[in-house]
């Protein structure tokens, strides 16, 4: 049986202003997937809903997941409380991941909190890839971390301090790339513009999505996205991004 | 061991514990983590005669002790209903309650006929649904609407039926006593408060609904007077729910006077909470010397 889970912080880590790292020792590192995700709670008997965390590192060896999180309301805020030897009360792994990883020029993308996940797969691929980061500015999180998986980067910042002034589309025309898959997870518009720049190159495009949730399993349809065509599941034109997602293919959603 | 049998309109459940519509899909994803054996009944999402999309998105919220939803009933609709989430449940030793819903009078009939012949032990009515033909508003806010729609089913149903009952009301009682009067074999109560969320930063609504169904453990307070109050004034039983998230809550609504037990909200944060709250409750029956977990029905002094 899966089950809800106490999990043991081994390490915690502020990396920007905002951007916190956690490391956790729980069962759900066992069968993790880069791309898949755990819901965090916070077990204080006002805030009940989960707080859903991308996956993004993953160790079998000492059985821990490191989540990498934006503070931005209550839930995040209260994990930055927590030290070495606390608790916390985790389900997971959930959602499908990046499974189908058969391709040849891979490239990574990841906009904001969506860089986290982005470095599980990275990890994954043995760096045999090229990773473009879009951030903020040059306050930058896990940078040398993707850098030390011999990856290629690529950087955009929305002020220009480094790397591409822009958008990671704009980072990406800049430095040329060529590639036959795209992996991302960022914002809706980061994910609109992949969609339509992997069409253009027709690349395989898959993307990471985002809704707020109750149940994190598939059993509640509170964290549906519009699909292209009726779903198999639903028998209408919408899909669980907790179960049959985060990860889709760019064509199958309606960004 | 204490019994904890209880019978609903002749239907035998092993214990008075059963999962809340709509919280629990039909069981299929919660089967990975709660044994279904276990329970006394699966309740399953509300069903139409067609798919449903639902509402737009965000269609939860988090408010303090509870959650908003307005996920807008979507369901698959009854063929497959029929073809795949009621043959799944088929393999589980538990009583299984279908959960229907429509726009229309016609609409739940055509429901209610195409389960006459299927493995469902009893139905569950929304009656919280909006009704087309009246401008929107709910079935079962008006009295006279909520006698009408119970008898018409009542006719058609080969399964004895549940009249779930809305608390966005004035006299819950009023209601309760028009679906007895209608032929009703059972009320379940309650479905969701209606309530509102507006994000202070964004100055807007959190829900693309706007409003959207209150529940979880804030609501239980008033699910327990609402029941008490209907308990007093029907003789059919009772389904209690409306925050039900330990085997205390659980114990409380009996005592109010139900006869069994929904669990929803509280699944989405402790998906064990029905077998947690079931051994609670044979724990609780063992500790006090009760005989039969059906003494506690009502029992409150
Ligand atoms: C599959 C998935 C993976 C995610 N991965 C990451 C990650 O790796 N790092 C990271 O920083 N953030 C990630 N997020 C966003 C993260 O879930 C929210 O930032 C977080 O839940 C906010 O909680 P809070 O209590 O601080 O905010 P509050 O605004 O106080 O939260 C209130 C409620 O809204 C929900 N909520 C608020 N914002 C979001 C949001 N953007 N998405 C979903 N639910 C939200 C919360 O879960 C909570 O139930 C992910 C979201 C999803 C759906
Ligand atoms: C996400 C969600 C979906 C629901 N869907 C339905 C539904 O389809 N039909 C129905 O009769 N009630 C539905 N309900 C109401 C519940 O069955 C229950 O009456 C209510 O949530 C109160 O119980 P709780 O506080 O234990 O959740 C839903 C509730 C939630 C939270
Ligand atoms: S959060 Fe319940 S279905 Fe996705």
């Amino acid at each position: 049986m899966k089950e809800k889970e106490m999990g043991l912080v081994v390490a915690t880590n502020r990396l920007t202003e905002d951007i916190y790292a956690m490391e956790v020792r729980c069962k759900a590192a066992m069968t993790a997937l880069p791309g898949q995700f755990c819901n965090l709670y916070m077990e204080d008997g006002a805030h009940l809903l989960p707080r859903p965390i991308s996956i993004c590192k993953i160790n079998r060896t000492d059985s821990t997941l490191t989540f990498v999180y934006r503070v931005v309301g209550e839930g995040t805020k209260s994990f930055t409380k927590l030290a070495p030897n606390d608790s916390i009360a985790l389900m997971g792994p959930l959602g499908n991941g990046f499974t189908d990883l058969d391709y040849t020029k891979p490239v990574l993308v990841g906009g904001g909190v969506g860089i986290p996940p982005m470095l599980g797969l990275c990890q994954a691929l043995d760096g045999k890839c090229t990773v473009v980061l879009g951030y903020r500015n040059a306050d930058t999180f896990l940078l040398e971390e993707f850098e030390k998986t011999g990856a290629s980067v690529v950087i955009a910042t929305d002020d220009g301090s480094l790397g591409t002034h822009g958008t990671v589309v704009d980072a990406m025309k800049e430095a040329g790339l060529s590639y036959d898959v795209i992996y991302s997870c960022g914002p809706k518009p980061m994910l609109r513009a992949l969609k339509e720049t992997a069409a253009g190159a027709k690349a395989t495009c898959y993307v990471s999505m985002e809704e707020r949730m109750a149940c994190g399993v598939g059993a509640c349809l509170g964290c549906v996205c519009e699909t292209k065509d009726v779903d198999d599941h639903s028998k209408v034109h919408n899909t669980r991004i907790c179960k049959d997602g985060p990860v889709f293919l760019a064509e199958e959603v309606v960004l | 061991m204490a019994d904890m049998k209880v019978t609903l309109s002749g239907v035998e459940l092993k214990n008075p514990v059963m999962t809340a519509s709509g919280t629990f899909g039909s069981g299929v994803e919660y089967s990975e983590y709660v044994d279904l054996n276990r329970l006394g009944a699966v309740v399953t999402k509300g069903v139409a005669d067609h798919p449903w999309t639902g509402n737009a998105t965000p269609r939860v919220a988090e408010v303090a002790g509870g959650m908003l939803n307005a996920i807008g009933l979507q369901n698959p609709g009854i063929d497959t209903f029929l073809e795949r989430d009621l043959p799944f449940l088929d393999d589980y030793d538990t009583v299984k309650i279908v959960n229907v819903c429509g726009h229309s009078t016609e609409e739940y009939l055509h429901v209610v006929r195409r389960l006459q012949d299927s493995s469902a032990d009893l139905l569950e009515i929304n009656i919280s649904c909006p009704n087309v033909s009246e401008g929107g508003i709910a079935f079962g806010t008006n009295p006279k609407m909520v006698e009408e729609i119970t008898r018409a089913i009542k006719k058609e149903a080969k399964q004895p039926i549940i009249m779930k009952l809305s608390p966005n009301v004035t006299d819950i009682t009023e209601i309760a006593k028009a679906a007895e009067a209608g032929g009703a074999d059972v009320l379940s109560m309650i479905n969701t408060l209606t309530g509102m969320k507006i994000d202070v930063e964004r100055q807007s609504f959190l829900l693309a609904n706007k409003t959207g169904g209150m529940s979880g453990p804030a609501v239980h307070p008033i699910a327990v007077r609402m029941v008490y109050q209907t308990a007093q004034v029907v003789s059919i039983p009772i389904i209690g729910m409306g925050g039900i998230a330990t085997w205390q809550d659980a114990v409380e609504m009996m005592l109010a006077g139900a006869s069994a037990v929904s669990v929803g909200t509280a699944n989405f944060y402790n998906p064990r909470a029905t077998v947690d709250i079931i051994e609670g409750m044979e724990a609780y029956l063992e500790r006090k010397g009760i005989a039969s977990v059906t003494d506690l029905i009502g029992a409150v002094h």
